[in-house]
C-alpha cells in the first residue's frame, strides 16, 4: 500500500496546547518534516524560548534545551561553539526575539554564527495574554495598546529581517508565512535553505514566519489568517532578503 | 631576609619593567617573591608604581604601606612616599627631572643622575634599570648577576637587541651604589 | 610539575584554567579583569579551543550556559557590575544542574563605584543573588598560587556536583604577580559528552531536555527538594578552610581572600608582641565551615572579622559562634585595602574593650 500521509518522526505523540487555529503547529511540522528529509533529528538541539512555544520541547523529539526569556541566540551559541558537530535551531517568538533578545539575535547574525533561527511572528505577545510587541501593527489594539498602538508614543514594528539582510554574517534570510497551504510550502522551501546554511558550515540564517493568535487577536482561526493576508502581509512582505550562494 | 621597596614614576619610564625584574630575578634566586602594580583607568601619562617584596618567608600582604626603600623617578612620587616612607628609609632618586632634595633628613638618600647617564649610555629609556641596580646593589635584595640573568627572561623577541645596554645600565648604577656605600663610611 | 614562573593572578588562572581542560571561554571587557580574557584570546587558538567576545555579561552568561548543556568544561570571567548582569543566568544555570566556573574579580561598589580590589559581592555570591532558592559552590584564594589550585578544584567540583563554581577574586590578587606552579594538563580532548547532555540524541536510546522550567508546583518542588539534598551533600563534603596560629590563639581573626592574606602579616605582628592571636581564613564561604568557628569558641576570647565590605561575612561568622563569644568586625569599604598597621590598632583596640 502506498504511504500518502503519516507522522514525520521527529513529532512527538503529545499533543500540543496550543490554542485552537494557532499555527505553531504547522511551523513545528514543517521543522520536523525537513529534519527527517534531511536525517538531522538526531543531530538536532532545539533551543526553545519564553513564550507560548516554551513547551515546544514536548513537540518535537528532539535534544532540547529550554533558554532565558530573549537568549536563546546566546544559549545556541554557546553550545554550537563547544559542540559544532550538533545541528542547532532556535524558535522564537516576537517577543522574545525582537524585543528581549535583539541584541543577542543581531550580534549571533554579526558573528555569522552557524545556527538556525526561527522567528515566529504573530505581532503580540501571546502568552502573557495579548500584550504590544515591536511586531505590532499601527493601530492595532493589544492589551497594553487599547487605543490602538500610536507611533508617537510606541514607536513602529520592527522589521527584523530587513535589518539581519543589510550585515555580512548572515548568508539567508527571508520571511514566510503561515496563512495559507501555497505560503506554508513556501515557507518549508525556505526553511530548507536556512537549514542547509547550517548543514554546510555556511553561516547565520533566519526566517521569520508570519502567523497569527486568533485568542488574542479576538478572531475566528480563518479571520485571523484572513487579517495577514489583508493587513499584516502588505506590512511584512514575504520573499527572501538574502540569500548566499551555496544555501540553495 | 624580607625585602621591600616601591618603584614609582611616570607612565613610560618603565617603572613596571624594573619591578617585574626585580621579582623575575627574586624568583630565580628561589625567594618568595609578589609584584604588585598599581593600577588607574587611564591607560597612559599619570603616576604609576609598583611594590615589589622579596622574601626568604612566605610572603603575606603584597601591599607596602610603609616602605623601606623607594625607587623613585619623578616628582609626584616622592611628594607621594616621602611622607610615608619608615624611619631611616631609603630613597634613590632620579636626579635628572628631581631638583628639589629630599627634606625629611632619617633617610638615606642615594641621588643619581639617571636620565643623564642614560643618556650617554645611549638610550634615555634604560635610566629605570641604573635605579634598581643602584637599590640592590645597596640593600642586597638580589645580586647584580641575577638581575641581568632576569633581564633575558623579560627582554625576548623584538626586545632582545635592548638586553646589551641594559646590562650597562646595571652594570652602571651598581657602581655609583658602590660609590654611594663608600661615600656613607 | 615544571617550573615555578612569575605571573599575574589574572593570568595564571587563565592558564590553569586552559591546563584543567576548559575548552570555552565566553566573556566581555570590564576592569579590572581585561587580563584575564586577552589571555585567553591569546592562547585558546593556539590549543585549539574556543574564545568567544560576547556582546554583553548577559549574552556571555547565556553562551557558558549552553556550552556547559554539552558537558563542556567552560569559564567566564567579569568584575561585579558584569556579574551583575549575569545573575539571570546564574538562576537558570542552578535549576538546569549543568556545570560551569565564574571568576568574579570584585571591585568597588554599588553601581559603577570604582575599579579597586572590594569584596562587597559576598553576599550575591553566597547567598544566591540571582532568583529562587540556589546556591553556588563558592572559594575564595588569597594568593595567586592558591588561585591557580582552586581552579582545577572549581572545575571538578562542578562537573562532580553539575553546578556552578564561583571564584571570588578582586583586583589586587588579578594584577599581583607571584611564581606560581602550574599542574599537570587534564586530558579533555577526546572526552565523550556526558550522558546528560544536549548535543543530539545520536545513538542514544532517549533524548535529552535541559529545562528550568516545570510548569507544576508538585514537579517544581521535586526539583526544588532535588537541588537542596545536593546542596546538602556539598555542605557535607566540600567546606574547606585554612587556620594559621590558632593551636594556642586566645583570639581569633576571620577574613577570606585579600584580607586574609593581610591579616597573616597582621598575626604576625601582634605574635610578636606577644599576643596569641590566630587567623581563621574559610577558603570555600559556601558551603561555609560554621562548625570550626563553634569549636574555636570554646577556645578563644573573641573573634575579630575583617573584611572590604560592610560586614556581609560577618554574619556567617555570628552564625558560626552562635552567640558564644563576642564578634567583632573591622572593615574598609570603597574599594580601600586596609592595611596591616591599622588592623592591628583596630584589634588592640578590642583588646581593650574586652578587658
Amino acid at each position: 500500500m502506498k504511504t500518502l500521509y503519516k507522522m514525520p518522526e521527529a513529532i512527538t505523540e503529545r499533543p500540543t496546547t496550543y490554542c485552537p487555529g494557532c499555527p505553531h503547529g504547522v511551523a513545528h511540522r514543517i521543522i520536523a518534516e525537513l529534519l527527517g528529509e534531511m536525517e538531522l533529528t538526531k543531530k538536532a538541539v532545539i533551543v526553545w524560548p519564553v513564550g507560548c512555544s516554551v513547551f515546544g520541547y514536548y513537540f518535537i523529539g528532539t535534544d532540547a534545551v529550554e533558554a532565558a526569556h530573549g537568549r536563546a541566540c546566546a544559549m545556541a551559541t554557546g553550545i554550537k561553539r563547544a559542540h559544532p558537530e550538533s545541528f542547532v535551531i532556535t524558535y522564537q517568538g516576537d517577543g522574545d526575539l525582537a524585543s528581549i533578545g535583539i541584541a543577542e539575535t543581531i550580534h549571533a547574525a554579526a558573528r555569522g554564527e552557524r545556527i538556525t533561527v526561527i522567528y515566529v511572528n504573530n505581532g503580540n505577545y501571546g502568552m502573557t495574554g495579548g500584550q504590544m510587541a515591536p511586531t505590532t501593527l499601527l493601530g492595532q489594539v493589544t492589551t497594553t495598546s487599547p487605543y490602538g498602538r500610536d507611533a508617537r508614543a510606541n514607536g513602529f514594528p520592527m522589521k527584523v529581517p530587513e535589518m539581519l539582510a543589510t550585515m555580512d554574517g548572515p548568508v539567508y534570510i527571508a520571511r514566510a508565512a503561515l496563512d495559507s497551504p501555497k505560503h506554508i510550502i513556501q515557507a518549508k522551501k525556505f526553511i530548507r535553505k536556512a537549514f542547509n546554511a547550517q548543514a554546510r558550515d555556511l553561516g547565520f540564517a533566519l526566517v521569520e514566519l508570519i502567523s497569527s493568535c486568533p485568542t488574542n487577536w479576538k478572531m475566528t482561526p480563518v479571520e485571523a489568517l484572513e487579517r495577514i493576508k489583508n493587513e499584516v502581509l502588505p506590512i511584512f512582505p514575504i520573499g527572501e532578503m538574502k540569500v548566499n550562494e551555496g544555501v540553495a | 631576609m624580607e625585602k621591600k621597596v616601591v618603584i614609582s614614576g611616570f607612565g613610560g619610564q618603565g617603572i613596571m619593567l624594573a619591578g617585574e625584574l626585580l621579582a623575575e630575578a627574586g624568583k630565580e634566586e628561589g625567594k618568595n617573591v609578589t609584584f604588585l602594580p598599581s593600577y588607574g583607568p587611564e591607560m597612559r601619562g599619570g603616576t604609576a608604581y609598583c611594590d615589589v617584596i622579596v622574601s626568604d618567608k612566605p610572603i603575606a600582604s603584597p601591599v607596602i604601606a610603609h616602605p623601606e626603600a623607594a625607587i623613585i623617578m619623578n616628582l609626584p612620587s616622592l611628594t607621594k612616599f616621602e611622607p610615608l616612607m619608615q624611619e631611616n628609609g631609603l630613597i634613590i632618586l632620579n636626579k635628572t627631572i628631581i631638583p628639589e632634595d629630599v627634606s625629611r633628613d632619617d633617610l638615606k638618600v642615594c641621588e643619581i643622575d639617571a636620565q643623564a647617564i642614560a643618556n650617554e649610555l645611549g638610550n634615555e629609556k634604560v635610566a629605570n634599570l641604573i635605579l634598581l641596580a643602584a637599590y640592590a646593589e645597596i640593600e642586597k635584595t638580589v645580586s647584580i648577576e641575577t638581575l641581568k640573568k632576569a633581564l633575558r627572561v623579560l627582554l625576548t623577541g623584538r626586545k632582545e637587541k635592548l638586553i646589551s645596554i641594559n646590562e650597562k645600565a646595571i652594570d652602571t648604577g651598581a657602581r655609583l651604589a658602590r660609590d654611594f656605600i663608600s661615600s656613607l663610611s | 610539575m615544571a617550573d615555578k614562573v612569575l605571573m599575574k593572578g589574572a593570568e595564571a588562572i587563565a592558564e590553569s584554567a586552559i591546563r584543567a581542560g576548559c575548552m570555552a571561554f565566553f566573556g566581555y571587557p570590564i576592569t579590572p579583569q581585561n587580563e584575564t580574557p586577552e589571555y585567553f584570546s591569546r592562547r585558546m587558538p593556539q590549543v585549539g579551543r574556543v574564545f568567544l567576545q560576547a556582546e554583553s555579561e548577559v549574552a556571555a552568561i547565556n553562551m557558558v550556559y549552553g556550552a556547559a548543556c554539552t558537558g563542556t568544561r567552560v569559564i567566564t570571567t567579569s568584575s561585579s557590575p558584569g556579574i551583575s548582569l549575569m545573575q539571570e543566568g546564574f538562576s537558570y544555570i542552578a535549576n538546569s544542574n549543568v556545570p560551569c566556573v565564574v571568576v568574579n574579580v570584585m571591585r568597588g561598589g554599588p553601581g559603577l563605584g570604582d575599579i579597586a580590589p572590594a569584596q562587597a559581592d559576598y553576599n550575591q555570591a553566597t547567598k544566591g543573588g540571582g532568583h529562587g532558592d540556589y546556591h553556588s559552590i563558592v572559594v575564595a584564594p588569597h594568593t595567586v598560587q592558591e588561585a591557580v589550585d582552586l581552579i582545577y578544584l572549581a572545575f571538578d567540583l562542578a562537573d562532580k556536583y553539575r553546578m556552578m563554581v564561583v571564584m571570588l577574586m578582586d583586583g589586587l590578587m588579578g594584577q599581583m604577580m607571584e611564581p606560581v606552579e602550574f599542574h599537570d594538563w587534564v586530558e579533555v580532548e577526546n572526552r565523550k559528552p556526558p550522558e546528560w547532555a544536549t548535543v543530539g540524541q545520536g545513538e542514544r536510546k532517549e533524548r535529552n531536555i535541559i529545562t528550568s522550567l516545570e510548569i507544576l508546583p508538585e514537579g517544581l518542588e521535586k526539583m526544588d527538594i532535588a537541588l537542596q539534598e545536593k546542596y546538602r551533600k556539598v555542605r557535607e563534603s566540600e567546606v574547606r578552610f585554612e587556620e594559621y596560629m590558632m593551636d594556642d590563639a586566645k583570639y581569633a581573626i576571620t577574613a577570606f581572600g585579600t584580607v586574609a592574606r593581610i591579616a597573616k602579616t597582621v598575626v604576625d605582628m601582634a605574635r610578636e608582641k606577644g599576643i596569641k592571636v590566630g587567623l581563621i581564613r574559610p577558603v570555600t564561604v559556601w558551603p561555609f565551615p560554621y562548625e570550626v568557628l563553634e569549636e574555636r569558641a570554646n577556645q578563644v576570647d573573641f573573634f575579630f572579622d575583617v573584611e572590604m565590605n560592610e560586614g556581609q561575612m560577618l554574619i556567617d561568622v555570628k552564625l558560626g559562634v552562635n552567640g558564644k563569644r563576642p564578634v567583632y568586625y573591622y572593615g574598609r569599604l570603597g574599594g580601600i585595602v586596609p592595611s596591616p598597621e591599622e588592623i592591628l590598632k583596630e584589634f588592640e583596640k578590642k583588646m581593650e574593650v574586652s578587658k
